[in-house]
């Protein structure tokens, strides 16, 4: 197939890396070689290498139509690929479905709080508590104590205990992307996949959220995509810009704020405007100074 | 309502259901015993229509498959009920593992024609397959099943037997409601990709919300074989599977009692209004319907949630 010849080439774009064979494989947690994905003739994710150590803090960014809903939802089972391979701690999971990876470790939140709209924030956690425990079956009504301080547990992690027994419906926005957080960590992930954490959030949300996501445990691996480029620097260790569904760059926050070829893919070539003011600095950015005079 | 209110709640409707049939007639106790029937059965489809988020329009066949099985039994086997209610049971679940098989892997309107035409399936195979069936005559001369050698041949006993079994089948579907396993089943209605993503494989549940559906269905059927005294192919049609889906919506689905409320409503308007009215229950009924619908969307009993 033609991806194969793809693979080689994304491979050329990225910054020099350890080839993604076995031992890398069995050293990521989670990882794909080749993930590609066509609908139609729109290649949406096309030959795209990824690796996550233990604990990484990687986040994926790129303009809107880069792939990354695509390339999360082909990493957590939502999607097939149309070719190319995932693994989850070096076992082939390319095969199984959304359920079975994620029985075996793989959390994720989704870009719109998909949550059960007609229970209480802790009955939502109660869903993800038994599916972990392994009790979802019994037709028997539960025996609560246990269930009910795992659920407080996990409500107080994520700073929602007050809303304990609010209906989901009256939950804010933020509250409702903290209690997707409570869901996914529920069964105690291997890695978590979070697929725009503070979309939609006022600034003082996400600095609760940023907050809530630098205490996870350092053991749990995280991959995120985000349009809050601030934010992505802020907790990222490890950045991939995904760019018309390859690699266009996999680095160092400051790798990544430095390149110019992804200033391009964001803005387009011949306007290199303020795409990483914060803390880069005039001096940081390179080219046509006279792009900026209004 | 506390916990405490509903229980008295309960226990008072069930002493007034148990009393009913000493003061009723011996008309007005059958038709007692044919709402019972009625309700077990749109309770037991509610769990897949209110609980589950599976809208069925093929819920006469688990019931009529029931009905066919108990009558064939107590014509050629034994009047015993328990045989008979087992019998039942069993082929209303195995009718629902072979349906649901196919059914539950599509989703909305396709979920809704497949289980329409399975519906339609079995009620072929119930007019074609005389020599079991007894074709489109069905299975007449049902004798009345015994409990313990003594037979439940008048209306009264009977009553009380229907009222026994539909207790039995109602505190099954409202223990399953409220377990781990009823809040998976809500969980996948609001939202299936999410427990997916949590780890639950869906379509397990999903087959077996219909087979236990479909079991307390083919309950229920018994006891309108022993009731009726005859099964014809029109009861496991569209037909009855469209009045089941009517009683749940005008009662209330996901509701604990609504289903019944609407079933009662359904008897009421389409069998004992309806001959007085020269045949036209179902114009009445269909009334009705619209009427619920949009006057009170969410059914009767979450009327009180509306007027509170």
């Amino acid at each position: 197939m033609s991806e194969v010849s793809e693979v080689s080439e994304v491979s050329e774009l990225g910054e020099p890396r350890e080839p993604t064979s076995s031992p890398t494989q069995t050293r990521a947690v989670l990882s794909c070689t080749g993930l590609a994905r066509a609908f139609g003739a729109l290649r949406a994710v096309d030959g795209v290498d990824l690796a996550l150590p233990v604990g990484a803090r990687h986040a994926l960014i790129g303009p809107n139509g880069a792939g990354k809903s695509t390339l999360f939802q082909l990493l957590t089972g939502g999607l097939r690929p149309s070719a190319g391979r995932v693994w989850l701690d070096g076992r082939d999971v390319t095969r199984m479905s959304d359920a079975r990876r994620a029985r075996l470790g793989i959390g994720q939140t989704f870009q719109h709080s998909s949550l059960f709209l007609s229970m209480t924030a802790a009955e939502n956690v109660a869903l993800a508590v038994e599916r972990a425990r392994g009790a979802p079956w019994s037709p028997l009504p539960r025996q609560r104590p246990a269930l009910r301080r795992r659920i407080d547990e996990l409500l107080a992690d994520v700073d929602l205990l007050a809303r304990r027994d609010m209906p989901v419906s009256a939950l804010s926005h933020g509250e409702c992307r903290q209690l997707e957080l409570a869901l996914a960590l529920a069964a105690a992930p291997r890695v978590l996949l979070l697929d725009e954490p503070a979309a939609g959030m006022a600034p003082a949300e996400t600095e609760r959220l940023a907050a809530l996501i630098h205490e996870l445990p350092t053991e749990l691996t995280l991959l995120f995509v985000e349009h809050d480029l601030d934010l992505v620097f802020r907790l990222a260790t490890r950045v991939t810009v995904l760019h018309l569904g390859k690699v266009l760059l996999s680095g160092t926050p400051e790798e990544v704020q430095g390149s110019a070829e992804v200033q391009e893919a964001y803005l387009g070539t011949g306007r290199r405007a303020d795409l990483f003011v914060t803390d880069a600095g005039p001096e940081r950015r390179d080219g046509d100074r006279e792009a900026e005079s209004p | 309502m506390t916990a405490r209110t509903r229980r008295a709640a309960v226990l008072a409707a069930l002493v007034v259901l148990a009393a009913a049939p000493l003061v009723l007639n011996d008309y007005r106790s059958a038709t007692l015993a044919r709402m019972l029937v009625f309700a077990l059965t749109a309770a037991s489809l509610d769990l897949l229509v209110g609980v589950t988020g599976l809208p069925s329009l093929g819920h006469g066949a688990y019931f009529g498959a029931g009905a066919y099985a108990a009558g064939w039994v107590a014509l050629h086997v034994t009047h015993s009920a328990p045989v008979t209610l087992a019998a039942a049971l069993a082929m209303g679940a195995v009718v629902a593992v072979v349906a649901g098989s196919v059914a539950v892997r599509a989703r909305g309107v396709f979920f809704l024609m497949l289980t329409l035409s399975l519906g339609e399936i079995v009620e072929q195979l119930a007019q074609s397959w005389s020599s079991v069936t007894g074709g489109s005559d069905g299975l007449y001369g049902i004798p009345p099943p015994e409990i313990a050698g003594i037979a439940l041949a008048d209306t009264r006993s009977f009553a009380w037997y229907v009222l026994a079994v539909f207790v039995v089948g109602m505190a099954a579907l409202r223990c399953i409601v409220g377990s781990p396993l009823g809040a998976t089943l809500r969980g996948i209605r609001d939202n299936e990709a999410r427990m997916r993503a949590l780890g639950y494989r869906t379509y397990h549940y999903k087959l077996a919300a219909f087979v236990i559906a479909g079991a307390i269905a083919g309950l229920a059927g018994a006891l309108f074989a022993g009731l009726q005294r005859v099964v014809s192919p029109g009861d496991l049609g569209f037909g009855s599977s469209g009045a089941m889906l009517m009683a749940v919506i005008i009662g209330g689905e996901a509701t604990a009692w609504g289903p019944c409320l609407g079933a009662a409503i359904v008897v009421e308007l389409r069998d004992v209004l309806g001959p007085s009215l020269g045949g036209h229950g179902n114009l009445l009924l269909g009334a009705v319907f619209v009427a619920v619908v949009f006057a009170l969307p969410g059914g009767l009993a979450r009327l009180r949630r509306v007027a509170g």
